[in-house]
């Protein structure tokens, strides 16, 4: 990927989608991947190293494809073969390996076993997994210790694939979310920008009588952040608050006489405000975690893995 | 009077801020309105929410101005009169105002500080936090570790006890565990064979001890009576060994791995594997017999046996026993090997071919015969070849049921009754027929009447009784003749019996060669009939029907036509020349290792059930049946 020098004059900037925590302000304008494609040195793990690992996977794939077909088991494959137990003591090896991703991920180094490389690797050998895992049951499966172990394994590295498939669409969606037409602006900043706007609601609400007062102090007692978690990842929230408070506020005031600098209306502005305001940020929550659930089912799962492969291998040879 | 107020306000490093006011006169509003003295920015608060009244020097009066509560002390209330100098708490919305008397001036004092933030959101939620979904799904943690704990409790846990409570129940035949489910059960990789099936609960029946795999003696329990592969107990098995050799390359890798995990060499379970699905047991793999007999020579030089590997590729000639002598006593019999001109002498002349024919006499004599023979155009194989009850084998072909239907040997007539000469009684047939002659006469010609018709003349009668007087005196010499005609060319003995002159008087010096059959050819290997039903006899037997020579070996061999590779390959389908219906055939097919009376093990499974173990097998893919 060729890589361009920095030019400060024509507009170069750090996007979010390079950048943790951004905090700059300014708005890309026009076609702004064209040029991060060609500014920046941004390599995704899918394609490390000229993707190097999928290759590595993909070979593997097929020399276990091969090997399965040629070397002749009887009666027929199983994990207990010689052939067998090889894929066996691969595939437990592979997932040890795997599961250090969770150590590795907590000390980053550069190059060649970067964080990067090794996550690359992780995502490439472990799909490589499903092909080594199933041929080494010689698809004999049943309700047993061994299929669990299968099974769980499976749901890991579907929960990891979910994982690959959220990392790779939503940034984009999420760094979109976060510009308006005053620019970028981060986690920290929204929250600043909520609570500012609700002490100006406070402020602005200060004139009005004790119902509408009531309303909208209501609204300001909302914690932005609450709501389940199928309320968070289907970004659903019926019975807002802010929205119940706009409403019931312009029912009021259609029965009151229009004046110069009504309160109500000022009031009205901050709440549409708000609105926006509370829409981007739970946007933002749906987009975090959906990119965040999937490893709560990942690596608990993970674990029980090894607890189910270490309960596969004891009973292997306890009854061997 | 006055009021003094002290409005405290936090700054964001947490230091207050004291903005004091004094308030001059006797009364002062409290609310949300600016204009009132105590001014509480606070939505909870009504514009003017309470009016202070000042009733002497130490004791003050609120009272709420539109009936809106607020507390004093924890207490709500409309109206209250407080003493400044015990001080107290007052609460309006979200402002907690300490109320109390100024030591210097005695004006009350009010201290007013905002309890709660102006909004949710400026109580500071955790930003680290906030934007997870912490607290909202169970924590990767805790999850991870309970589904961990539930797995090992579930599946490591509670087998290890299942065992621990039941392993003494090992190596006792009737011993079983109770009915219900055994924690242990969760390790079993595949059912168990049908025959098998009794211990599917009871693991510890072959697994006795743990980390240790299943020995012989678990299997002995119950099969007590198994036949050794050699004869010769120790040094047998020394030679078994020996037969073996030492594995070379990956096989020395593998035994030295299975050694190292404590699998010894030579269990039964090698060959007998187990948990390889419900159905019947799988025979036992070619590998298992070809990896002693596959060359077994260069590691036995003083076997008899011939190497042997693969059926469809190097299996060696098949060597039929056959008949070389057949006398009434210990018949001679040779282990011969097949060739397509091989010869056996049992005793008999028969034509196969000629008695096989749809054109000749034979075939006209059975269609003369349509009750006997139904829509038959000739003779048919079954017609005189019956199956044994088995089915395995054949019957001995007896003559008076197969071949006396027309080799009749009728020779007198008495009234309706037939008499014939005895089959298989020399002596007995010479003496019925000198008796026959001896007992009777010649027809007594019909011109010798006194009633009868003559020419004139004595002349003529004179000759006719004359003629019949020597006619009766010689009579009976006339057995000799018969006796002689029976034995040789033409005669109906000849016709199939080997005749000899090294017999007694009472057979007039004739002997007959004795008849032996042969029931069973192929007596190291096993072959049924009854599992080749879909096929004639001569698709195998193909000389039948050319053969005119008793002598010819019709027995198929190995190869050529009719032989046993027109059908069956090898275990893995490896054959030498091409193979319509292929039948994969493994050692096990033909042979048994443990060498006792019985069938081998893969033959005494029902086809049907071979075919869905088969299916199972081949994943799914049918075998071609057995025809």
């Amino acid at each position: 990927m060729a890589t361009l020098p920095h030019n400060p004059d024509q507009g170069d900037f750090e996007t979010a989608a390079t950048t943790k925590n951004s905090t700059s302000t300014v708005k890309p304008n026009k076609a702004p991947r064209v040029r991060r494609d060609k500014v920046t040195s941004h390599e995704s793990f899918l394609t490390y190293g000229n993707g190097r690992w999928w290759k590595t996977a993909i070979v593997i794939c097929v020399i276990c494809f091969a090997t399965y077909f040629l070397i002749d088991v009887q009666p027929r494959h199983n994990g207990g073969s010689w052939y067998g137990y090889t894929l066996g003591t691969i595939g437990f090896g592979l997932i040890l390996w795997l599961t250090m991703l969770g150590v590795r991920k907590r000390a980053m180094t550069p190059g060649r076993w970067s964080l990067k490389a090794w996550t690359s690797a992780h995502v490439y050998l472990g799909l490589s997994l499903i092909v080594i895992a199933t041929l080494h049951t010689g698809f004999q499966l049943g309700w047993n210790v061994h299929t669990l172990a299968w099974s769980l394994m499976m749901i890991v590295i579907l929960s990891g694939l979910f994982g690959i498939y959220v990392y790779a669409t939503l940034p984009k969606a999420l760094s979109q979310n976060r510009y308006d037409e005053d620019g970028a602006i981060t986690e920290k900043v929204m929250i600043e920008q909520m609570k500012q706007l609700d002490r100006q609601l406070h402020d602005a609400a200060q004139p009005l009588d004790p119902e509408a007062a009531a309303i909208v102090e209501k609204c300001l007692g909302e914690d932005a952040f609450a709501g389940s978690f199928w309320k968070r990842v289907r970004n659903s929230y019926p019975g807002d608050l802010t929205r119940i408070a706009m409403t019931e506020l312009r029912k009021l005031r259609n029965f009151r006489p229009r004046t110069d600098d009504d309160p109500f209306e000022r009031v009205e502005t901050l709440l549409t405000k708000k609105e926006a305001l509370l829409a981007k940020l739970r946007r933002h929550l749906q987009l975090k975690s959906w990119l965040q659930a999937w490893l709560y089912i990942h690596v608990p799962a993970t674990f029980a893995l090894i607890a189910a492969l270490t309960a596969h291998v004891i009973s292997v040879f306890f009854y061997w | 009077m006055s009021f003094l107020v002290r409005q405290i306000a936090l700054k964001a490093s947490g230091d207050e801020i004291v903005r004091a006011k004094r308030v001059d006169g006797d009364e002062m509003k409290i609310g949300r309105d600016s204009s009132c003295g105590l001014h509480l920015a606070d939505l909870g608060v009504d514009p003017e929410h309470a009016l202070v009244t000042q009733l002497d020097e130490t004791h003050i009066e609120i009272e709420s101005l539109n009936g809106q509560p607020f507390d004093v002390d924890g207490q709500q209330v409309q109206r209250k009169e407080l003493d400044v100098t015990l001080g107290s708490e007052l609460k309006f919305g979200s402002h907690r105002i300490k109320l109390g008397q100024d030591a210097r001036s005695r004006f009350p004092t009010f201290t007013v500080r905002r309890e709660t933030p102006v909004s949710h959101s400026n109580s500071d939620p955790d930003t680290n936090e906030a934007y997870t979904l912490k607290g909202l799904v169970p924590g990767k943690r805790m999850s991870a570790w309970a589904f961990a704990a539930m797995v090992l409790l579930a599946f490591l846990a509670w087998p290890i006890w299942s065992y621990a409570s039941y392993s003494d129940l090992a190596l006792k035949k009737d011993a079983i565990r109770p009915a219900g489910f055994h924690g242990d059960k969760t390790w079993e990789s595949g059912k168990l064979s049908l025959a098998h099936k009794g211990l599917e609960n009871d693991c510890q029946s072959c697994h006795v001890k743990p980390f240790v795999a299943v020995r012989d003696d678990a299997c002995q329990t119950c099969h007590t009576k198994v036949h050794d592969h050699i004869k010769g107990g120790e040094a047998g098995r020394a030679r078994l060994a020996q037969a073996r050799g030492t594995p070379t390359g990956f096989a020395s890798f593998q035994r030295a791995v299975a050694t190292t995990f404590n699998k010894p060499a030579g269990r039964c379970v090698e060959c007998h594997t187990e948990h390889e699905g419900a159905g019947a047991m799988a025979a036992t793999q070619q590998k298992f017999c070809t990896d002693c007999h596959d060359g077994l020579k260069s590691r036995l030089p003083d076997t008899k046996i011939p190497d042997a590997g693969d059926f469809g590729t190097s299996h060696p000639q098949l060597m039929p026993t056959v008949l070389v002598d057949p006398r009434p006593v210990n018949p001679v019999m040779k282990r011969i090997a097949w060739t397509p001109d091989a010869k056996e002498f049992n005793g008999l002349k028969f034509t196969h071919a000629q008695h096989l024919s749809t054109v000749n006499g034979v075939a006209q004599m059975v269609r003369r015969r349509p009750q006997e023979f139904p829509d038959q155009t000739g003779l048919d194989c079954e017609n005189c070849h019956q199956a044994d009850a088995s089915g395995v084998w054949f019957k001995p072909v007896v003559m008076e049921e197969a071949c006396q239907t027309c080799h009749s040997l009728t020779f007198d007539k008495i009234g309706g009754t037939f008499r014939t000469l005895r089959h298989g009684e020399p002596e007995m047939v010479v003496a019925d027929l000198r008796g026959f002659f001896a007992a009777g006469g010649p027809p007594r010609p019909i011109n010798l009447e006194s009633m009868s018709r003559r020419v004139p003349g004595d002349r003529a009668l004179a000759e006719t009784a004359s003629d019949y007087a020597r006619a009766v005196r010689f009579y009976p010499t006339e057995a000799g003749q018969a006796v002689n005609m029976l034995f040789n060319k033409g005669g109906a003995c000849f016709d199939c019996h080997v005749i000899t002159r090294t017999g007694g008087a009472a057979t007039a010096g004739y002997g007959i060669q004795n008849v032996a059959q042969t029931q069973r050819y192929y007596n190291k290997g096993w072959f049924t009939h009854a599992k080749h039903t879909q096929e004639a006899c001569v698709d195998c037997h193909v000389k039948a029907e050319t053969s005119n020579d008793a002598m010819d070996l019709l027995i198929p061999g190995l190869d050529g036509k009719g032989g046993c590779r027109t059908c069956h390959v090898g275990e893995g389908g490896a054959h030498l020349a091409s193979v319509k219906q292929p039948v994969e055939s493994s050692c096990a097919m033909c042979h048994d290792y443990h060498m006792d009376e019985k069938a081998p093990w893969m033959t005494r499974q029902p086809v049907s059930r071979r075919a869905s173990f088969d299916r199972k097998r081949n994943g799914g893919a049918s075998q071609p049946s057995l025809k």
